[in-house]
């Protein structure tokens, strides 16, 4: 991240103004996203009240934990109610758990990110590796194979991989324990024991993603004629892929990396079902189900200013790393 | 000195008990009756269905099966039920009446919340009182609202007097809904009841862990160290977790699953027969099916045994069209049982005079099996001329969309405490739930006379004769009984069947002993 110093002080000016755009663009994205989702959820059969009460309920009983809940204002008045706590830092109170949605989050959001940070350590490295050294033996028996491999991947869903993995590891050999339930106290051979599949199962579901872009991209870029005048210079093809080809191609590829990393967190919900990892995307299905709208919306919330985050670092790192964007 | 008795008396009754397990259900005999004497010890992993944010220290708002299992750990009620479902005292010492309407309630002496305050009949007011409270959000609302009054007579004493007279308190009141709490306890975070396990962790949606209440009131129990409640919504999850050493027992196992599980040599599949049961319905209010020859025609059409053959693996018990199982102290076992008859069926129907119009019947996987029943009544039903179109539509939203709306559908009810529950809720005339709305003067009547009567035999008349009527004249066929399925890490011991639901009615916190 040297670089935009380098580049002079126009350039960092230009980023810090894109920045601040996005940055603004965000709080729009994220209003219109809690309208829909607001409005969305409000066409829902049934509310937070009847969902708790179940189907013994008396009216009467309905309508004193409606009033109680305050599902009895009409629905502008609750958005307003809660948007304004929100811009205030306030989330709201769950309606189903009777605490503050910041607190239920905060269980869970660390064990999202855990497993999410986990995952990209694994899958990001390796997609690179494979996208590279496919595309560096383009044709040849190597890159066939990895093409293979990697669209089987593709084809593989989650949960066929994660109750395999489940047969094998678990049930069969014993090795890996079949719910990731991490206790508080855990070692590293117990957090490397609960997290081995799961991470294992979100790995085979990203990494191919990533890797056939990231052939793609380098792919692109090999067939330009600078790379024909570097190779005319005599310099060796590692040299022309890292210090040519990749600051070319490193937009689309961060580009797919930041949407695969922005699955982690909300797409993960057949790994932690199957798991039965105590994670966000499963709070956020529970919250729906129960119609717990400040628990929903608060999810909501978070995975949309994530998925924006990266899609902004994404952007940033692309022009960061691409001479021609950087400057022009 | 003293500690060295009461382990004695202890080791007495645990045998005691244990005598009685073996002789009644355990088949390995006598190797089994000296090996199970209850031991104290273990911790133990437990996972029900589901787990959510909904997840309640409040017994009154009890929901899902972990919600009760955690209240039974955590409480206890007045009474509780034994493994025949008959009611016997628990907090309470003893629990009378001559009329059924006005009940005298003794509590037990020198019983404490896990906190230390001692049980009082204030407790058991505020306990009670609380469910007609509509702010306490209580599930058996409807059912406290026969709760005219409760008074405290004493320190252990009180009176309840109900709106009319009901012989079933005693076994209504060992719902887990109506546990004892302590008097003005409404934040519900600390889980301090008077049961036999002390809450240690409490996790919505995650975890619940309960260590062993060393002051129990009964003797020598519980006998687990700590028991770990959690979740696992998927059922293939909660197979592999169980096969795998992750968990010791798992609730709610698929028929699919039990040749897995019994061919592990460390877990046992346990059945459970209970009253739950998937119903084909015949609105009585809606043409075709509102013809009596039409519903005795339907009838005729069910093939029992293959529903528990093909649909449940035999993990069912064939039923007679009226809501009491076999295994019911109310049964009547008189009664012919209707059986698959394709003549009588084609008799009735061509009087119900329908020929080869198309009828269609609603199934959905939100009433369990009754998409395969349906496709049963579709197959038997072309063999005797009844055109029957099926017509699967989504879990979602079915019992408000769908459930009671169609001339032909199919309903799914679970266990009940009592026959007159499950008679008042869905075949009385005027109730909710009258699935078929059928009305019929002579059973109201009968109902209301046997939740009076205090004298077994005399109720056991009367629900005789109104499974008679059901079968006879209601518009609802019910195949077969639906079987729980648990399955059990083998070193568990103590397990017996309790017919309202799985892990032995939700109640084995305080029965199981682990001998590892």
């Amino acid at each position: 991240m040297a670089s935009p110093i380098s580049a002079g002080s126009s350039g960092t000016r230009k980023i810090a103004i894109m920045i601040a755009g996005r940055i603004g663009l965000a709080f729009v994205t994220l209003f219109l996203v809690s309208l829909i989702v607001f409005a969305i959820s409000d066409l829902l059969p049934g509310d937070a009240a009847q969902e708790a009460l179940g189907q013994s309920a008396t009216p009467a009983q309905v309508a004193a934990l409606r009033h109680e809940m305050g599902l009895d204002r009409p629905a502008h008045v609750r958005f307003g109610g809660w948007i304004t706590g929100l811009a205030g830092g306030d989330a709201g109170t769950s309606l189903v758990a009777n605490m503050p949605v910041g607190e239920i989050i905060s269980q869970r959001l660390p064990n999202s990110l855990l497993l999410a940070a986990f995952t990209a350590l694994v899958s990001v490295p390796l997609a690179l590796s494979i996208g590279i050294a496919s595309a560096m033996n383009r044709g040849g028996r190597l890159d066939r194979a990895l093409n293979i491999a990697t669209l089987s991947m593709v084809a593989l869903p989650e949960f066929l991989v994660a109750t395999l993995a489940v047969l094998i590891f678990s049930v069969h050999l014993r090795w890996l324990p079949s719910i990731s339930m991490v206790p508080e106290d855990a070692g590293w051979g117990e957090m490397f024991q609960s997290f081995a599949m799961p991470v294992g199962a979100l790995t085979v579901v990203v990494v191919a993603q990533m890797a056939r872009m990231t052939r793609a991209a380098v792919v692109d870029q090999l067939d330009r004629p600078y790379v024909e005048m570097a190779l005319l210079k005599g310099l060796s093809r590692r040299a022309i892929i890292v210090s040519h080809v990749l600051p070319n191609a490193v937009g689309p590829i961060v580009n797919a990396m930041a949407l695969s990393m922005s699955y982690l967190l909300g797409g993960a919900i057949i790994v932690e079902t199957i798991f039965n990892y105590p994670g966000l995307a499963s709070l956020m299905v529970n919250a729906v189900t129960s119609r717990d709208m400040p628990l929903l919306q608060a999810c909501a919330m978070i995975f949309c200013s994530v998925y924006l985050l990266l899609m902004l670092i994404a952007d940033v790192v692309a022009i960061l790393a691409n001479p021609r964007l950087r400057t022009a | 000195m003293a500690d060295g008795s009461i382990f004695s008396r202890r080791e007495m009754l645990g045998g005691g008990l244990a005598l009685t397990a073996g002789g009644l259900l355990v088949p390995e005999g006598a190797i089994a009756a000296t090996q199970s004497l209850p031991r104290r010890g273990g911790r133990i992993r437990a996972a029900c269905m589901s787990l959510s944010t909904a997840d309640t220290l409040d017994p009154a708002k009890g929901a899902l099966s972990s919600d009760y299992v955690r209240h039974f750990m955590l409480y206890n009620c007045l009474t509780e039920l034994d493994r025949r479902l008959r009611p016997i005292p628990s907090l309470a010492e003893s629990i009378v009446s001559k009329d059924q309407r006005l009940w005298y309630i003794r509590l037990r002496k020198g019983i404490t919340f896990h906190n230390g305050k001692a049980l009082t009949s204030a407790d058991v007011v505020y306990s009670l009182l609380r469910h007609k409270d509509p702010a306490t959000a209580s599930k058996l609302a409807a059912i406290a609202e026969q709760f005219v009054a409760i008074r405290a007579n004493g320190p252990l004493e009180l009176t309840l007097q109900l709106e009319g007279p009901n012989a079933d308190l005693p076994t209504m009141l060992a719902q887990s809904h109506f546990a004892i709490v302590p008097a003005g306890e409404k934040a519900f975070t600390s889980g301090n009841g008077t049961g036999p396990y002390r809450l240690a962790v409490f996790s919505r949606g995650v975890r619940t862990v309960g260590r062993r209440n060393e002051n129990y009131w009964k003797p020598g129990k519980p006998y687990l160290d700590e028991i770990e409640l959690i979740g696992i919504p998927d059922e293939v999850s909660r197979v592999n977790a169980l096969l795998s050493g992750d968990i010791h027992m798992a609730l709610a196992v698929n028929p699919r699953s039990t040749r897995r599980v019994s061919a592990s040599p460390g877990h046992v599949v346990r059945e459970t027969p209970s009253a739950l049961y998937t119903n084909l319905i015949m609105r009585q209010d809606q043409l075709p099916t509102s013809n009596p020859h039409f519903a005795a025609g339907m009838k005729y059409l069910m093939d029992r045994p293959l529903i528990k053959r093909a649909l449940f693996r035999n993990y069912a018990t064939i039923a007679n069209d009226h809501p009491i199982p076999p295994f019911h102290p109310y049964f009547r076992s008189d009664l012919p049982q209707t059986a698959l008859d394709l003549d009588k069926a084609r008799w009735h129907l061509q009087r119900a005079g329908i020929g080869r119009t198309r009828v269609p019947v609603y199934a959905s996987p939100a009433a369990e099996g009754s998409v395969d029943m349906a496709s049963i009544v579709q197959e038997y039903g072309a063999k005797v001329g009844l055109n029957v179109a099926v017509n699967r539509v989504p879990a979602d939203g079915y019992w408000s969309t769908h459930w009671m709306k169609h001339p032909l559908g199919f309903g799914n009810t679970n266990p009940r405490p009592t026959a007159d529950l499950v008679f008042s809720l869905f075949y009385k005339s005027d109730a909710a739930w009258n699935e078929s709305g059928w009305k019929n003067p002579r059973f109201d009547r009968l109902l209301l006379e046997a939740r009076a009567e205090g004298d077994h035999a005399r109720r056991k008349q009367l629900y005789g004769e109104m499974q008679g009527l059901v079968r006879a004249n209601c518009g609802v066929s019910i195949p077969v009984f639906i079987s729980l399925i648990d399955a059990y890490d083998r070193r568990l011991k103590g397990w017996y069947p309790v017919q309202l639901g799985g892990f032995m009615g939700y109640t084995f916190a305080e029965h199981l002993w682990w001998e590892g």
